[in-house]
């Protein structure tokens, strides 16, 4: 007579199998070579530029003809290495991922190396070994910093005098933060030593943080006539304290940021702000190019970076109408 | 003065939490010259202390909710979603009107923010008090669902507002901080029905204990699902706030932690988070103090990757120097009479007595 319990034991056997053989068939549908799968872990939806990429890769994917399966890891790494293992478990064809902190990446990067699927990078590098993924596209940020310095350089122009600058930060230990600050401090050291940052404090990449520390800065630096902002949010808070304490912000206190979001280009035609180096959230395109070279098994650039532009407050008003973010 | 007088006024409850506002704005001025002038600027008050009021009144507002929810024995984690609620509501119903300026709009979009606030207090309540569900708990559904909902509403984007009336909630009313205004009428209508009304007296009676006040003929359960409300409301109030002073709604942002500065601000002011007493004063000025150091920090100039340590520095001493206990420890060697090291008898929960009016 069967027991009771390897009866059981048999029953869910035959389930085990049975959904084994379902997950099998359903992946030699979508990875028979026909349409290709690709896996994206986005960050989160924590601001205006980043659901202006989210839209961007969704509609790439869907120009493309690339299924695309898409999850949002709500700022936490956790999510998103278990997205990770989720994508390698289901086979897609190519797994790509905006890294919401820098570390943390070697355990999940080899599983997929182990099962052979490609990792593209979006938007962020990672501190992992390089055979470990194909190819970043995404943002130079020490390069914007740097454009952003040059943009400060034109808005001076002639212009003689102290230079007195405050910074607003973005969040104390970001990839952005750092490295805009860092390419910002290049220019300066090389070609400006008489540029003088006379406080330097994170404003968390927010409106509300921009605003508090700027208000605080005009009170204790009143000196400050140039203001650098690492994002236009925070511009734009500053300008409202910058209002508040009197002064004219993009007169009294020169305002160059770095993003180019909308309300950064409105407040660019109004004068407020005096230039932007723009950091291109729009990269779904290159990425669904990137995808199908990689499994085209063509060479790819270690880092294909987004085509970004700067913008002077002359230029704000003609380029409005063709912002998309 | 003489001694008694002396011991009698640093026995009264208010009276660390206000030695110690006074001395971190007093340590400013050496490093900002004219941290405590105020001026005049495009007819509204300027200055240090006017930021203060500005960027603080929101966290007075939901610190007084905390304080009452905290009084019977609960804790709301929700108040930042709520708040981000409040502030997408309000400025996406704004930004959908052909006139922004309309003065009906900017009333309707508050009126809305706060009834959908009210609503999600009683959820909060319900969950607690009917539900029997952990505080902590229940309100963490709200706090991690609520930011999901402040999204759906706004799309993801930050929506920008361009309405005068509204603004003039974060802005300035007769010259001085509308924030002001509102905070002043939320803590003294709070002191009102609570202190002289047996209010706040069931309140506590709830949080020291919910059985017992219910055998006693407290409506416990509604009493509890009360202060949920409140709390909500409040903390609906500080993301109107908030958003108007910005001129815009940012899901994402508005609000984020403010539940722990509420509860540090809350305890700061004395209220033990064991519940049963509440000190509505200590919590407005715990919560001044909170945005006096954060202000503290940007002026002073402490850099970017010291911040949190500098903070959490402050707030440990502050906790220590608020601990009659620890106060009678660090004395103990240099008071006569006593002997070191076997300590007086010991006051319940370790904190002084409140002195408030009682009814």
């Amino acid at each position: 007579m069967i027991s009771r319990r390897s009866f059981l034991t048999g029953v869910a056997a035959t389930v085990a199998v049975g959904s084994l053989a379902a997950c099998g068939k359903k992946n030699n549908g979508t990875g028979g070579g026909k349409t290709v799968t690709l896996g994206f872990s986005q960050v989160g939806s924590e601001s205006g530029w980043r659901s202006a990429n989210t839209t961007s890769i969704k509609d790439a994917a869907g120009a493309a003809g690339i299924n695309l399966k898409f999850s949002d890891a709500q700022q936490k790494q956790e999510n998103q290495i278990q997205a990770i293992r989720d994508y390698i478990t289901q086979k897609v064809d190519v797994i790509s991922f905006s890294p919401v902190v820098s570390s943390g990446w070697d355990t999940v990067l080899k599983e997929a190396k182990a099962a052979k699927i490609p990792v593209i990078l979006t938007d962020r590098q990672v501190d992992a070994d390089a055979s470990l993924w194909v190819s970043l596209v995404g943002s130079d940020f020490e390069a914007e910093g740097e454009r952003a310095a040059h943009l400060l350089e034109k808005v001076l122009g002639q212009s003689s005098g102290p230079v007195n600058i405050a910074v607003l930060e973005g969040t104390t230990g970001s990839a952005p933060a750092t490295q805009r600050a860092a390419g910002f401090k290049k220019v300066m050291d090389a070609s400006h030593p008489e540029w003088k940052i006379v406080a330097s404090q994170t404003g968390n990449f927010t409106r509300d943080g921009g605003k508090q520390v700027m208000a605080a800065f005009l009170q204790s630096h009143p000196e400050a006539n140039v203001l650098f902002a690492h994002n236009d949010d925070m511009a734009l808070g500053a300008i409202q304290s910058i209002q508040a304490a009197g002064r004219k912000p993009g007169t009294d206190i020169k305002i160059v940021s770095i993003d180019g979001v909308h309300d950064g280009f409105v407040a660019m035609t109004q004068g407020q702000i005096n230039a932007i180096a723009e950091c291109n959230p729009l990269l779904g395109p290159q990425l669904m190019d990137t995808v199908k070279k990689v499994l085209a098994k063509q060479s790819v650039e270690k880092w294909i970076k987004t085509q970004e532009s700067d913008f002077l407050a002359a230029d704000a008003a003609s380029a409005l109408p063709n912002r998309k973010y | 003065m003489s001694l008694t007088s002396w011991r009698r006024l640093t026995r009264h409850q208010l009276f660390w939490p206000a030695t110690i506002l006074v001395a971190l704005l007093l340590f400013n001025l050496p490093f900002t010259p004219g941290f405590l002038a105020v001026g005049v600027r495009n007819g509204h008050l300027y200055g240090s202390l006017v930021s203060i009021l500005v960027f603080g009144t929101p966290l007075i507002l939901v610190a007084l909710g905390m304080t009452m929810v905290i009084a019977t024995g609960g804790i709301d984690l929700s108040v930042g979603a709520v708040m981000a609620i409040s502030g997408a509501l309000a400025c996406s119903y704004i930004s959908r009107q052909p006139d922004q300026n309309a003065v009906t709009a900017a009333l309707t979009a508050v009126a809305l923010a706060l009834v959908v606030s009210l609503l999600l207090g009683a959820w909060n309540g319900l969950l607690v008090a009917r539900a029997g569900v952990q505080p902590i708990i229940a309100t963490l559904v709200l706090m991690v669902a609520g930011r999901g909902i402040a999204q759906l509403i706004t799309g993801g984007f930050i929506i920008t507002v361009q309405s005068r009336p509204y603004q003039t909630i974060g802005g300035y009313l007769f010259t001085l901080p509308t924030g002001v205004f509102i905070a002043v009428a939320a803590v003294v209508g709070t002191l009102a029905v609570t202190r002289r009304t047996a209010l706040g007296l069931l309140v506590e009676s709830v949080g020291g204990n919910a059985e017992a006040s219910r055998l006693a003929g407290v409506r416990a359960q509604r009493i509890t699902i009360l202060v949920y409300v409140f709390c909500a409301l409040c903390a609906g109030v500080a993301g109107l706030m908030n958003s108007s002073n910005l001129a815009n709604a940012d899901a994402n942002n508005a609000g984020l932690w403010i539940e722990l500065d509420a509860i540090l601000a809350v305890v700061i002011g004395g209220t033990p988070l064991t519940g049963g007493r509440f000190s509505l004063g200590g919590t407005v000025l715990g919560a001044l103090i909170l945005q006096t150091l954060k202000t503290t920090i940007y002026t002073i100039g402490v850099p970017s990757q010291a911040n949190m340590v500098f903070e959490a520095a402050v707030v440990i001493i502050v906790c220590l120097i608020q601990s009659p206990d620890f106060r009678r420890r660090a004395t103990a060697p240099f008071r006569g009479g006593t002997r070191t090291g076997s300590p007086p008898v010991r006051q319940p929960a370790g904190v002084d007595t409140p002195v408030e009016a009682r009814p």
